[in-house]
């Protein structure tokens, strides 16, 4: 692949690209305003309970079970096996509740129950929590912009800021259209995706910043595609390990981490397209040009140097 | 030209990795299942006859363990399995009592020379291990209120001191005091005085309807002491609990202006725990029994400290720990030590009612504990443990009474410092305390922590043996090169997250796998860029060199910005997901070192300094 001369007019597929990116930021946003996330225990607050079941669990069941003893407000389903139940009940506080529960499951079944674990999460302790992970997000790409305005220069941190909060947007709205719990591990996720994907970004901007400085002829659509024809190997290399693990772990990690995995999953494969598309296009939109990188920085000569 | 590095850098790497091995190393011993012995105060240690009686007692029961071992003051008993140490647990608490507290733990199997050396393996989350997890919230609003409560009782009693007529102390709505006077001259003087002995006061004056008012706001310093003060008296007493209940590597930390996390690995019965750490200790301060005093209105207790010594007591309280406001250790103006104490105003005034009467007798204070003996059975073949609560009470102080006490008093003629804050931590610790919620609970069985690290352990395994098969398959020679820096990688991240001793969690185990598919990304810029100037012309000996030059910066910026992700995700996130990005931040340095240096000294080692008519890349 590093052989080829050819260019790959990249940014010619620019309108379908922006009508993609314009539909899908649509469905998400759209999602998110009415149908919005399906917050898990660590936002919401609450109680849950999980049992483990010697044999198949049979959810109908203990859906009637609990509901016959007084318990309201109840979801109960699956978790990761057939044998693996997973209750959450809107209950206020009640130390005893796991052991409640279990002891009011094992009553009508011969088969041995195990409490797997209990969680409690007070309603406050919940809306504090989706405060700041809202805050941190913010102040991440807020951090980030500002690094790049200082590396590079403020229309790359733009176009940067925007491929990310197209990516993380994108993120959320998956989760948010097939209400898939997000709980604190995916919001974690998301905050992975953010780095990952500003790593895909910066190294396009690295060579189209090279390229700049060196091709003194050609227009900036053209040094755009030329930069991106001579970074796709390494993006798609990257995109590619990074995939192989996280679907290792999407597929062997278990159900705890499955929605962190998943959340990564989404995230590299949009933040692989946007690194190529979104966050290029923005700087073409702004009318990015040679002069916005003159006088060129020190660090070209100093890097040579360098091991 | 050639590509080469010096010899000393050469040496440098290879020292930097050898170290690395070397903390690393202690993950790769598995943990005994291990007994630990700790003595419930400062009197009862845990001493070598101690552990000798152990050994015996195992013996004749017919358990046998892999050493018996005393350990910064604490013992530890190894065995080769779980149900031996079930067993020999039930026989140690039996034999010991009450005195020591007996809780099984897993002990690492780090090597002596290792151990010399700072190393030890990295600790498990309670997602890895199981345990129970609280999240406890102290009502400092409460706190507060308690305070100005025994700052009206004060005012009170100065003003009246000083013949200040007063009509009026009150609590206002907005959480300000209200001294009512009526007339302004008074009221002018009182503020003076006040103002003068309160330097924690905010004062304004006020005029309504005839009436003079002084109102009172502590200022946001106070504000913040007060509610310092109740979440570490709360903090106190929740170590003492926590330690009563036998857990090894408790973990008892302040989260924040007002909560407490408290954390208990391999403890399965939550609401056990859960009933104990929110009991409180009591006080109780009696009077001594006069020599002629009735058999029926006396009692007598051991002295905490000094068992054996004893004092016989009056039957009747004067006060108990919910009138006391604020113990301190302090010094008395010759430089001896000294608690002061500080009462609510109707401690105060029972105080004074009683030692009026009684000055030159002396008051004893009596430390109450609500307090549980764990009974070891076996019920149809099963271990089980139960609880059996019970009150202690030792006496903490017996001092004689210099004068009428009222809401303020000190307890002097102590021995030093160290008695001196002991008793104070005491008072407080059984003194009326700001109210705590649980505002949060998790609690992980044992059986899904053995899960987590198996599934976790497996995803790492899988995806890296992907990549590692990739890689050589798309860069062949260099693609080896790369897997050993990218194996290498591994290696120092777990030596770096022991030797910080960071906290490995199911996330972060993800950040491990996540670390390992970025780690390559380094190196395939590198790679990409050695290919592309071959392929412009470039002789491959000058494209190596530009390769891992030009592509140097872009690593720098693309791996800063996500470390800049991961220290926020780090400042505003909690255990697991803490644990993450503790592991994405320490992988990401980990990773640039060994895809940049390491694999450039490979590089360089395989092709430097010979000549081959082509590049295996």
């Amino acid at each position: 692949m590093a052989k080829q001369n050819k260019i790959i007019n990249f940014m010619g597929l620019g309108k379908a690209a922006f009508a993609l990116s314009a539909l899908l930021i649509l469905i998400s946003v759209g999602s998110l305003a009415i149908q919005g996330l399906k917050f898990g225990l660590d936002f919401t607050g609450g109680s849950l309970v999980e049992v483990g079941y010697q044999q198949d669990a049979d959810l109908g069941k203990i859906r009637q079970i609990l509901g016959e003893a007084g318990y309201k407000d109840v979801t109960v389903q699956n978790f990761g096996a057939a044998t693996d139940v997973l209750i959450r009940l809107g209950e206020t506080h009640d130390p005893k509740l796991g052991d409640t529960v279990l002891a009011t499951l094992q009553a009508s079944e011969t088969q041995q129950l195990e409490l797997r674990r209990n969680e409690y999460v007070g309603a406050q302790v919940g809306e504090e929590l989706r405060e700041q992970g809202g805050l941190g997000m913010l102040l991440a790409l807020f951090m980030i912009m500002v690094y790049i305005a200082f590396r590079f220069q403020f229309k790359f941190s733009l176009g940067s800021v925007l491929a990310l909060a197209h990516d993380v947007i994108i993120t959320l709205g998956f989760f948010s259209v097939l209400g898939i719990e997000f709980d604190l591990t995916v919001l974690a996720a998301v905050l992975a995706v953010i780095g990952y994907s500003l790593n895909d970004t910066i190294v396009v901007f690295d060579r189209i910043r090279e390229n700049f400085r060196l091709l003194r002829k050609e227009e900036p659509v053209e040094v755009i595609n030329i930069s991106l024809t001579q970074t796709l190997s390494r993006t798609l290399m990257t995109s590619f390990t990074t995939l192989l693990v996280v679907l290792a772990l999407a597929l062997f990690g278990g159900e705890t981490i499955h929605g962190f995995a998943l959340a990564l999953l989404v995230g590299i494969v949009v933040g692989t397209y946007s690194s190529i598309y979104v966050a290029a296009n923005v700087m073409l939109l702004m009318g990015v040009s040679r002069d916005d990188l003159i006088p060129p920085p020190k660090e070209e000569d100093v890097v040579d140097e360098l091991p | 030209m050639l590509n080469r590095y010096p010899l000393w850098k050469n040496l440098l790497i290879l020292l930097l990795l050898a170290l690395g091995l070397l903390y690393a190393a202690p993950n790769l011993y598995p943990d005994d299942y291990a007994i630990q012995l700790s003595g419930t105060r400062e009197m009862y240690q845990v001493d070598e006859p101690l552990l000798e009686r152990i050994s015996t007692v195992l013996e004749r029961e017919g358990i046998s363990n892999k050493g018996v071992e005393l350990q910064d003051g604490n013992g530890l008993v190894r065995f080769a399995d779980g149900e031996s140490q079930l067993r020999a647990k039930a026989v140690i608490a039996g034999l010991l009592g009450d005195q020591y507290v007996v809780a099984m733990n897993l002990a690492p199997t780090t090597p002596d020379w290792l151990s010399a050396l700072g190393a030890g393996p990295m600790k498990l989350g309670l997602d890895l291990r199981g345990g129970v997890h609280f999240l406890l919230e102290v009502d400092t609003v409460q706190a507060v209120a308690q305070r100005l409560d025994v700052y009206v009782s004060e005012i009170k009693t100065k003003l009246r001191q000083e013949k200040l007529r007063y009509r009026l102390v009150d609590h206002r709505s907005d959480g300000s005091l209200e001294v009512k006077f009526a007339d302004e001259a008074v009221r002018d003087e009182a503020r003076s005085l006040l103002r003068k002995d309160y330097p924690e006061f905010l004062l304004s004056d006020e005029t309504v309807d005839g009436a003079y008012y002084v109102v009172i706001s502590l200022t946001e310093q106070t504000v913040r002491d007060i509610e310092d003060y109740a979440v570490k008296q709360n903090l106190t007493t929740l170590r003492n609990r926590v330690n009563e209940l036998g857990v090894a590597e408790p973990l008892v930390q302040r989260q924040g202006r007002n909560r407490i996390v408290v954390q208990l690995p391999g403890v399965q019965d939550a609401a056990a725990a859960k009933r104990i750490i929110g009991k409180t200790a009591n006080l109780e301060f009696r009077l001594e029994a006069t020599s002629q005093a009735p058999a029926g209105t006396t009692e007598t207790y051991e002295f905490r400290s000094q068992p054996g010594r004893t004092a016989t007591i009056e039957r009747d309280i004067i006060i108990t720990g919910s009138s006391v406001a604020n113990a301190q250790a302090a010094f008395d103006e010759n430089g001896m030590p000294q608690v002061s104490i500080t009462l609510d105003a109707k401690g105060g005034q029972m105080m004074g009612r009683v030692t009026r009467n009684a000055i030159q007798r002396r008051m004893a204070v009596l430390f109450v504990e609500f307090k549980n003996r764990t009974l070891t059975e076996t019920v149809d073949g099963v271990v089980q443990e139960r609880r059996i609560p019970y009150v202690e009470k030792k006496i903490i102080s017996l001092a004689t009474i210099q004068s009428v006490l009222g809401s303020q008093f000190r307890i002097t003629g102590l021995e030093s410092a160290t008695e001196s804050s002991e008793l104070a931590l005491l008072l407080r610790a059984g003194a009326l305390a700001a109210p705590i919620y649980f505002v949060e609970e998790r609690s992980i069985g044992p059986s899904l922590g053995a899960e987590n690290i198996e599934l976790g352990v497996m995803s790492v395994k899988i995806g890296f043996a992907l990549v590692l098969l990739f890689m050589v398959l798309y860069y062949r020679v260099f693609g080896v090169l790369a897997n050993i820096a990218l194996t290498l990688n591994l290696m120092l991240l777990v030596a770096v997250m022991s030797l910080l001793s960071a906290t490995l969690t199911l996330p972060g185990i993800a950040g491990i796998v996540l670390t390992v598919g970025m780690a390559v990304d380094a190196n395939v810029l590198i790679f990409s860029r050695i290919r592309e100037e071959m392929s412009n012309g470039v002789p491959w000996q000058s494209a190596i060199n530009a390769g891992f030059g030009r592509a140097f910066t872009t690593i720098l910026d693309a791996n800063i910005t996500t470390l800049i992700a991961a220290l926020i995700l780090f400042a505003m996130g909690t255990g697991p997901v803490k644990g993450f990005a503790v592991t994405l931040s320490v992988g990401i340095v980990t990773s640039m070192f060994t895809a940049i240096v390491v694999t450039r000294a490979l590089v360089n080692l395989t092709y430097g300094g010979r000549k081959p008519s082509r590049l295996a890349l």
